[in-house]
C-alpha cells in the first residue's frame, strides 16, 4: 500500500473548486468511467486568462486532489503560462504522489492541453491524428502521450510507463510495443550527445557515456529476461563488464556480450569500443 | 473529528480473541522443540497435538492425527495441494485441473503456474451471484481430470458454493477435490468427512487468531507431496521446526470457532442484514454484488455506481470506518475486482465497490454510525462526479 501525503489528503477531504461553470468558454472531457477514473474541466476565459476553473472527477483520492489541484494552478494564468504546466508541477504542488498513481497527474496535463487546443480554434477532428497512434487500446493510449510522458519524466521501464499513463496495465498485450518506444526514447536521449560530439572524446566524457548507455539502453534490456550487467572498468576504449544475474549462466552469453553490450556501445559511444567479460 | 473507530474488514483479518491472547501468553514459554525426546519436547509435542485435535474438530475431522499440518497460512496449503498436483500430474495422462475464476489470488496464480507448465487448466465461470455452474462442470470433467479446486465461500463477495455436489461429480471420474476453506471455517459450519473433499484449506488470522499459521486438510490416503523438505515433521509432508505459539494459538481459536459458531451465525446475520436493509433504504442507485442468501453470514458487498471505490473507503476511512474496495484504484492494480468482474458486473459499478465484512467486536450501534455517516458520502463524491445520475440509474438496469 502507499502513503498520500498530507496536501493529497488535505486535497481530496476538501477539494477546491468543484462543480460545473454553467457559462463556461471550453468545457473538456478526459479518461472514462470505465477505466476508472475521469474528468471535466470547465473553464472561464478573459480574453486570454483563465478567470475560472472548475472540475468534476470520477476517480480515487488522487485523483480528486490532482483535479483540485491543476484548477488552483491555472486559475489567473494566461493560456500561455498555464500550457507551461506539466504533470510534474501538479506532483510537486502536491508534494509528491504513489508511483501508482501518476497517471492522476498525467490525466490533469492532458486535460488542459486538449481545453488549451480547444481554446486555440484547433479542430477536434485533428487530435488522433495528433496524438499519433493509440498504443494501448484497454486504456487508449496514444503514441504521443507515452513518448511525452517519458521524456517530461524521464521515465527508464515499462512499470514506469504503466504507472504514469496507464498504458500496458490491463491485458499487457502492447507491452512489446512500449518497450520498442522506451528503447527510442532512450537511444535519442543518449544519442544526443554523442552525436553531437565530433571531435576526439575525453576519457571523462566517455566514460560518462558507457555508464549512461549500459544504465539506460542496455541494462533495461538484460533486466527483461533476468539478468543484469556491472560496469568493473574502463581502460581507454577497452571497456570491462560482468553479467550477472540469468546472463552470467547463459550459455549463450557470449552472442550476448558481442551482439548487444558492444554493438550498442559502438553505437551510442564510439565505433571502436572493445568490450571485454569478467568472469 | 471524532476517534471512534469502527473495524468492518474482518475477511481481510481479525484481530486476536481475548482468550486466545490469554491462552498464548500463558504458553509463551513452551518453547521446547517438539521434535524432541526430551521432557519439555514431549510436553510441546502433547500441546501441538492437543491443538491439531481442536483444529481438526473445527472442520468434523474428529481424528486430526496424520490427516491435519500445520503451514504457514492459506497460501501454502494451496500451493502445496497445487505443488502435489505437479508432481503427480506432470507424466500422467489425467494432468487436467478444473478451478473457478473467482479463487483467491494464491489458487489462480497456482492454476496459472500449472497452465505454463502444460497442464491443461479449466477456470469455471461463475453466474452474476457468484455460483458456478455445475452443468459447465460436468462439461468440462473427464476422466484425465486430476483435480477439481472450488473455495468454500469467496472472500470478497461471500457466496458459498456447493462443495457436496463438486465432489460428487468429481467423484464420479475419479478426481481429486480441493476447498479453499479460508474464509468459510468458523463462520458456517464445514465438514470435511461428510463433504468427502480430499483437501482443505484452512488459515488462523481469519478466525481471531494469530498471523503465519494455517493448516491443510488431507483426506487418509489422498495423495501429497512436502512444498517445503527437510526434517519429519508433519508426518513428512512439512518439513520446518514447529511454530508452537502459532499453533497452540491456531487450536485455542479453532475451539472458540466452533463453541461460538452459531451465535456468531445468528449475531452476524442480524447485524450484516440490517446494514444492507439500512444503505438499501437509505442510498439510492446501489447494487448488492453476491448471492442473497447463500452468502457468508457477516459479508456484504455493495456497488455504489459514480462513486469510485478508493474514494468512498478514503472519505469512511477519515469517519474511523474501515473497509475495502474491489477498486482497481485502491490495490495498485488497474483492473477492478477479478472476481466481481467474474460476475459480469461491469467495471463501472466494480470501480464503486465496498466490501463490508463484519466480526466479533461490531455492536448495533456500530451498524446505525455506518448508516449515519455514509450516506453523505456517497452523495458528496455523486455531486462531484462526471456521472450523472440518469447514467447510473440506466446502468443498473442493466443488471436488476
Amino acid at each position: 500500500m502507499w502513503e498520500y501525503t498530507d496536501k493529497v489528503k488535505e486535497l481530496y477531504t476538501n477539494p477546491k473548486n468543484v462543480g460545473e461553470i454553467p457559462d463556461a468558454d471550453v468545457v473538456v472531457e478526459v479518461g472514462s468511467i470505465v477505466c476508472g477514473d475521469a474528468l471535466t474541466l470547465y473553464l472561464k476565459l478573459d480574453g486570454d486568462i483563465i478567470v475560472d476553473a472548475k472540475f468534476k472527477t470520477f476517480g480515487c483520492g488522487s485523483a480528486i486532489a490532482s483535479s483540485s489541484a491543476l484548477t488552483e494552478m491555472i486559475k489567473g494564468k494566461t493560456i500561455e503560462e498555464a500550457a507551461m504546466i506539466t504533470n510534474k508541477d501538479i506532483v510537486d504542488f502536491l508534494g509528491g504522489l504513489p508511483e501508482q498513481k501518476m497517471h492522476c497527474s498525467v490525466m490533469g496535463q492532458e486535460a488542459l492541453e486538449k481545453a488549451i487546443k480547444k481554446i486555440k480554434g484547433e479542430t477536434i477532428e485533428d487530435e488522433h491524428e495528433d496524438e499519433g497512434a493509440v498504443i494501448c487500446q484497454c486504456f487508449g493510449v496514444t503514441e504521443n502521450v507515452i513518448r511525452r510522458v517519458i521524456r517530461e519524466n524521464n521515465l527508464t521501464t515499462v512499470e514506469d510507463v504503466t504507472n504514469y499513463t496507464k498504458a500496458g496495465g490491463a491485458c499487457g498485450s502492447c507491452i512489446p510495443k512500449i518497450e520498442d518506444i522506451l528503447k527510442e526514447e532512450l537511444a535519442s536521449v543518449v544519442a544526443q550527445p554523442a552525436a553531437a560530439t565530433m571531435k576526439p572524446m575525453s576519457n571523462i566524457k566517455r566514460m560518462q557515456l558507457v555508464e549512461e548507455t549500459i544504465h539506460n539502453v542496455i541494462r533495461p534490456v538484460l533486466m527483461r529476461d533476468g539478468g543484469d550487467i556491472d560496469l568493473v572498468d574502463i581502460e581507454g576504449k577497452k571497456v570491462y563488464v560482468a553479467l550477472r544475474g540469468h546472463c552470467a549462466q547463459c550459455v549463450v552469453s557470449d552472442v550476448t556480450m558481442k551482439n548487444l553490450v558492444e554493438d550498442t556501445l559502438k553505437e551510442f559511444v564510439e565505433n571502436d569500443i572493445e568490450v571485454i567479460e569478467v568472469k | 473529528m471524532n476517534n471512534r473507530i469502527v473495524y468492518m474488514d474482518y475477511n481481510a483479518t481479525t484481530p486476536l480473541h481475548p482468550l486466545v491472547k490469554e491462552f498464548m501468553v500463558r504458553e509463551l514459554d513452551t518453547y521446547a522443540n517438539a521434535s524432541s525426546m526430551h521432557e519439555l519436547g514431549r510436553q510441546a509435542r502433547s500441546a501441538i497435538e492437543d491443538a491439531r485435535a481442536k483444529v481438526g474438530m473445527l472442520i468434523g475431522e474428529d481424528s486430526a492425527t496424520n490427516t491435519l499440518i500445520f503451514t504457514s497460512g492459506g497460501s501454502e496449503s494451496n500451493n502445496t495441494v497445487f505443488a502435489t498436483m505437479f508432481h503427480i500430474g506432470r507424466n500422467n495422462k489425467r494432468n487436467k485441473i478444473i478451478t473457478t475464476a473467482i479463487e483467491h489470488p494464491c489458487v489462480l496464480n497456482a492454476a496459472k503456474w500449472l497452465e505454463a507448465e502444460g497442464f491443461p487448466v479449466h477456470f469455471l465461470s461463475v453466474d452474476a451471484y457468484g455460483k458456478i455452474d455445475f452443468n459447465e462442470l460436468e462439461s468440462v470433467l473427464d476422466d484425465s481430470t486430476l483435480l477439481v479446486s472450488v473455495m468454500t465461500a469467496n472472500n470478497e463477495i461471500g457466496t458459498i458454493q456447493d462443495i457436496a455436489r463438486v465432489v460428487e461429480l468429481a467423484k464420479a471420474k475419479g478426481a481429486l477435490v480441493h476447498t479453499d476453506a479460508t474464509q468459510a471455517a468458523g463462520k458456517i459450519p464445514v465438514n470435511v468427512k461428510a463433504l468427502g473433499v480430499d483437501y482443505a484449506t484452512l488459515s488462523c488470522h481469519k478466525i481471531y487468531g494469530p498471523k503465519g499459521i494455517g493448516a491443510l486438510y488431507i483426506k487418509k490416503g489422498s495423495p501429497i507431496e512436502p512444498l517445503i523438505r527437510g526434517g519429519h515433521q508433519e508426518y513428512g509432508y512439512r518439513a520446518g521446526t514447529y511454530n508452537n505459539l502459532g499453533i497452540l494459538g491456531f487450536g485455542e481459536a479453532a475451539r472458540l470457532a466452533k463453541e461460538n459458531l452459531q451465535t456468531y451465525q445468528s449475531k452476524m446475520s442480524a447485524l450484516r442484514n440490517k446494514l444492507r436493509d439500512g444503505i438499501e433504504q437509505k442510498v439510492p442507485l446501489i447494487h448488492i454484488n453476491g448471492h442473497r442468501t447463500d452468502v457468508l453470514p457477516n459479508t456484504l458487498n455493495v456497488s455504489f455506481p459514480g462513486a469510485e471505490g478508493e474514494s468512498i473507503l478514503l472519505y469512511l476511512d477519515l469517519a474511523g470506518i474501515e473497509v475495502s474496495t474491489g477498486s482497481a484504484c485502491a490495490s495498485g492494480s488497474l483492473d477492478p475486482s477479478h472476481v466481481l468482474l467474474a460476475t459480469g458486473l461491469g467495471p463501472e459499478l466494480a470501480h464503486g465497490s465496498i466490501r463490508f465484512s463484519l466480526g466479533m467486536y461490531n455492536t448495533e450501534d456500530d451498524v446505525d454510525y455506518v448508516l449515519n455517516e455514509l450516506p453523505p458520502i456517497i452523495e458528496r463524491l455523486r455531486s462531484m462526479s462526471t456521472v450523472k445520475a440518469e447514467d447510473i440509474a440506466q446502468t443498473l438496469q442493466g443488471v436488476k
